[in-house]
C-alpha cells in the first residue's frame, strides 16, 4: 500500500476524488482557502481529463443555484466553498435540501467576518447546521478525499436524497502536503454506481419542483427530511464499511474512537484537531491517565445513540469546539452532547472548551492544559464552558 | 388545451397568467420552465396541484437565471440538450432588482436560454410595493402619493438596454395586450441560439387599480401613448419597431388606472403629467415610433 502513496496538496487530493466520482456539473466561485480545489478541477476540465461541465459563475449564490438546476435536471453535481461564500449560499442550502437534491460540496472551513479572517475555524459550516444538509468532518487529507465518493453514495440513496457537505479544515488540510493514496478510478467505479435519478426535469414526463406549500402540507416536507436523516444515520455506517471493503480504509462511520473503551476522561472533537488530540492522549496515557478520544465524524445527522453508547464509562467529557453560539457561551458540539444525554439516566459532566478560532494554533500542550482543568470536576469543583487560550492584553 | 392548465389561483384578468399561457403556446411542450418567487409561482402551484403541463422548477426569488443556466449545462453534460428550450419567466422585481446579478452572470456566460420578464411594474405578490420597474409618479404601497409626495420618484430602469449591453443576440419588448406580436417574439427568441430576452409589459388590475376586464385595454393604451414602445433588437441594434398611427396623450393611459389618480387631484399634477408626457415623447423620438 505504501508504494501507492504520493505527496500532494490536500486540495489536489480532494479535486482528484471529485474527478474520479464522475460529476456531470461543477460550479464554483473562488474564495480563500477553497481556491486550490476549484483551480485543480478547472485544470482537469481544461485538459479534458473529466467528462464534466465546469461552470464559472459570478457568486457562490449562483454556484449553488446553478447546481440546484443541474441536480433537478438529473446531473451529479459538485461545488466547494468556505466562510463568507457558504454564508452567502445560506438561503439556497435550505432550498436544495427541501427539494431533495443530492448536491455534494466540500466546505473548506474558515472563520467568518467581522473581523475578516481567512484562517481556520468551523463557524461557517456549524452555522449551516439546520439547513438540512448532511455534514461529515474529516480528520486528515486522505479522509477529506475519501469522503467525497462516500457522500455521493449516501446522498444519492433513493431513501435519503439529501445534499451533503464534507468539511475539511482550511489551510491545515487544504494547503498541507501529505502522503495520500489518490482514489483509483477503477475502484471508485466499483464503489460508486452511476447516478440515475427517477424524478428529474424532463419534457417527456413533466413534473413541478419547488411548489408552494401552505400550512396544510408544509410540515410533512420537513418531517420527511428528518426521516431521510434517520436513514442516513444507518447508511453512513454502511457506506463507510463498503468503502473499507473496496479501498481498505476506514475512518469510522458516524463516530470513531481512540483508546476510548476504558477511558474515564473522553475528549470529543471534529476535524483536523483530532490528530493533535491523539498525540496528547498518547502522552497522557503513558503518564497513567485513563483518557480517550471520541471523534465525531457525522455532525448531521447527529449520532446521539452512538455517542451515548461510546461514552458510557466516562467520568468526564470534554468537548472541543472551533465555533461558538454567541450568547450561549458554548460551541455546538458541547450543546448537542449535553442535549443528547439529558433524557437518560446517565450523568456525566460535559465541559465545553472553545478553541482555535480564526486559525489560532492548538498545540498538544493546550490540550493537556484543558484536561488538567477539566479534571477539577473530579474534585467537585464546577468547571464552566469557556473560550480558552485568550490573550490577556486583548481580552 | 393550453400547457398552462386551468384551475390556478390567478386573479380574474391576471396579466401573469396571460403571459405564461402565451409563452407556452408559442414554445410548445419541449421546454423546461424556471420561475423565480412571485405571483405566477404561487398561484400556479398550490401543492399538490400544478398548472404546468411542462417541467417546471421554482427555487428562490433571486436565482432563476442561475438555476436555468445550471439546467442548460446539465442537459448538455447528460447529452440531453437536443432542442429542449430552457425558459425563465420572472416578474419585474425578480428581474430588475433582486435577480439582476444572476441574470448578468447567465447572459455573460452565454447560455442557450430564454429569459422572459413579465413586468407589472411593482411587487404585486407582496402587496404592490415599488420596484426598479415602477414608473415615475406611480403610487404604490411603499411609494405612496401623499401630502408631500407625488408617488414613485424614480424613473423605470431600462432593462432591455442592460441585457443588450451583455451582447444578447435577441432582445425584444412585448405586451400581453398584443398577443400575436408577443408570441411571435417569444418564438423568435426561443429559436435564437444563446441567451435571449423578452420584456413583456403586463398591466396588473389589482396593483394598478383597474377593472379585471380591462387588462388588454390598459395594455394597449400603454403602447398607444408611447409609454411602452414595442421593438426588437438583434445583436444590440434595433431592427424592428411597432409604429404608432394615432399616438394618444399619456393622460388617457394614466386616467385608466388608480395608481396615477393623485396626478389628477393634486395641483402639482399638471406639471407631473407633463414630465410623464416627456418620457413618452422621448420614446417616440428615440425608437422612431412615428
Amino acid at each position: 500500500m505504501r508504494n501507492r502513496m504520493v505527496v500532494v496538496e490536500g486540495s489536489f487530493a480532494v479535486a482528484h476524488a471529485v474527478k474520479v466520482s464522475r460529476p456531470h456539473v461543477i460550479s464554483a466561485y473562488p474564495i480563500t482557502p477553497q481556491t486550490h480545489i476549484v483551480e485543480d478541477l478547472a485544470q482537469f476540465a481544461a485538459d479534458g481529463e473529466m467528462n464534466c461541465e465546469y461552470m464559472n459563475v459570478e457568486s457562490e449564490f449562483s454556484a449553488i443555484s446553478a447546481l440546484i438546476g443541474a441536480s433537478a435536471a438529473g446531473a451529479r453535481t459538485y461545488s466547494s466553498t468556505t466562510s463568507q461564500g457558504l454564508a452567502l449560499m445560506h438561503e439556497a442550502l435550505f432550498n436544495a435540501s427541501g427539494m431533495r437534491l443530492p448536491i455534494i460540496m466540500t466546505v473548506v472551513n474558515r472563520a467568518l467576518s467581522a473581523p475578516i479572517n481567512i484562517w481556520n475555524d468551523q463557524q461557517d459550516s456549524i452555522s449551516q447546521r439546520d439547513t438540512g444538509w448532511i455534514q461529515l468532518y474529516a480528520e486528515d487529507v486522505q479522509e477529506s478525499a475519501d469522503t467525497i465518493p462516500q457522500l455521493y453514495k449516501i446522498a444519492e440513496d433513493p431513501d435519503i436524497l439529501l445534499p451533503a457537505m464534507t468539511c475539511m479544515d482550511g489551510f491545515i488540510l487544504s494547503h498541507v502536503y501529505e502522503p495520500v493514496i489518490l482514489l483509483e478510478q477503477s475502484l471508485t467505479d466499483e464503489f460508486l454506481p452511476r447516478y440515475s435519478p427517477e424524478i428529474v426535469l424532463d419534457p417527456k414526463n413533466p413534473m413541478s419542483f419547488g411548489a408552494f406549500a401552505d400550512p396544510s402540507t408544509y410540515t410533512e416536507f420537513r418531517y420527511k427530511q428528518e426521516k431521510a436523516m434517520a436513514v442516513a444515520l444507518n447508511r453512513i455506517e454502511e457506506v463507510a464499511n463498503e468503502f473499507n471493503d473496496v479501498y481498505g480504509r476506514y475512518y469510522g462511520g458516524l463516530i470513531d474512537g481512540y483508546l476510548l473503551d476504558d477511558a474515564e476522561i473522553v475528549i470529543m472533537a471534529m476535524g483536523s484537531v483530532i490528530g493533535t488530540i491523539k498525540d496528547a492522549i498518547d502522552e497522557l496515557r503513558s503518564e497513567g491517565e485513563s483518557i480517550g478520544l471520541l471523534k465525531v465524524r457525522s455532525f448531521r445527522p447527529f449520532p446521539a445513540d452512538a455517542i451515548k453508547k461510546a461514552i458510557k464509562n466516562a467520568k468526564v467529557v470534554i468537548t472541543l469546539d472551533k465555533n461558538i453560539s454567541i450568547g450561549k457561551n458554548e460551541g455546538a458540539l458541547c450543546t448537542e452532547v449535553k442535549a443528547c444525554l439529558y433524557n437518560t439516566d446517565f450523568r456525566v459532566p460535559v465541559i465545553g472548551f472553545m478553541i482555535g478560532f480564526g486559525g489560532r494554533d492548538i498545540p498538544i500542550s493546550m490540550i493537556r492544559n484543558l484536561v488538567t482543568k477539566a479534571k477539577l470536576v473530579e474534585k467537585g469543583i464546577f468547571v464552566e464552558s469557556e473560550i480558552v487560550d485568550l490573550r490577556e492584553d486583548l481580552a | 388545451m393550453s400547457l398552462l392548465k386551468p384551475g390556478h389561483r390567478g386573479c380574474a384578468g391576471c396579466c401573469d397568467a396571460l403571459a405564461a399561457k402565451f409563452v407556452l403556446d408559442a414554445i410548445g411542450e419541449d421546454c423546461i420552465v424556471v420561475s423565480p418567487t412571485g405571483c405566477l409561482e404561487v398561484f400556479t402551484t398550490p401543492y399538490p396541484e400544478s398548472s404546468w403541463g411542462v417541467p417546471w422548477i421554482h427555487s428562490l426569488f433571486e436565482n432563476a437565471a442561475a438555476v436555468a443556466s445550471g439546467i442548460e449545462v446539465a442537459l448538455k453534460a447528460l447529452g440531453k440538450k437536443n432542442n429542449t428550450r430552457i425558459v425563465a419567466i420572472g416578474g419585474d422585481g425578480a428581474t430588475l432588482d433582486i435577480g439582476l446579478q444572476a441574470i448578468s452572470g447567465a447572459f455573460e456566460r452565454g447560455h442557450d436560454l430564454l429569459y422572459i420578464c413579465v413586468d407589472n411594474e411593482a411587487y404585486m405578490n407582496t402587496g404592490v410595493q415599488r420596484s426598479g420597474a415602477t414608473p415615475l409618479y406611480a403610487s404604490t404601497t411603499t411609494s405612496p402619493a401623499g401630502k408631500i409626495s407625488s408617488g414613485n420618484p424614480q424613473h423605470k430602469k431600462n432593462m432591455p438596454a442592460i441585457i443588450a449591453a451583455h451582447g444578447s443576440p435577441y432582445v425584444a419588448t412585448a405586451s400581453v395586450a398584443y398577443a400575436p406580436d408577443m408570441m411571435k417574439k417569444v418564438k423568435k427568441a426561443a429559436q435564437t441560439k444563446g441567451p435571449t430576452y423578452v420584456h413583456v409589459h403586463a398591466p396588473c388590475c389589482t396593483g394598478w387599480r383597474f377593472e379585471g376586464s380591462k387588462t388588454i385595454e390598459v395594455g394597449r393604451l400603454a403602447v398607444e401613448t408611447a409609454m411602452w414602445p414595442l421593438y426588437e433588437m438583434e445583436n444590440g441594434v434595433i431592427t424592428n419597431v411597432k409604429k404608432l398611427r394615432n399616438k394618444k396623450p399619456v393622460e388617457e393611459y394614466l386616467r385608466a388606472q388608480g395608481r396615477f389618480k393623485h396626478l389628477f387631484t393634486a395641483e402639482s399634477g399638471v406639471e407631473e403629467i407633463k414630465k410623464i408626457q416627456a418620457i413618452a415623447d422621448w420614446n417616440v423620438k428615440n425608437f422612431g415610433l412615428e
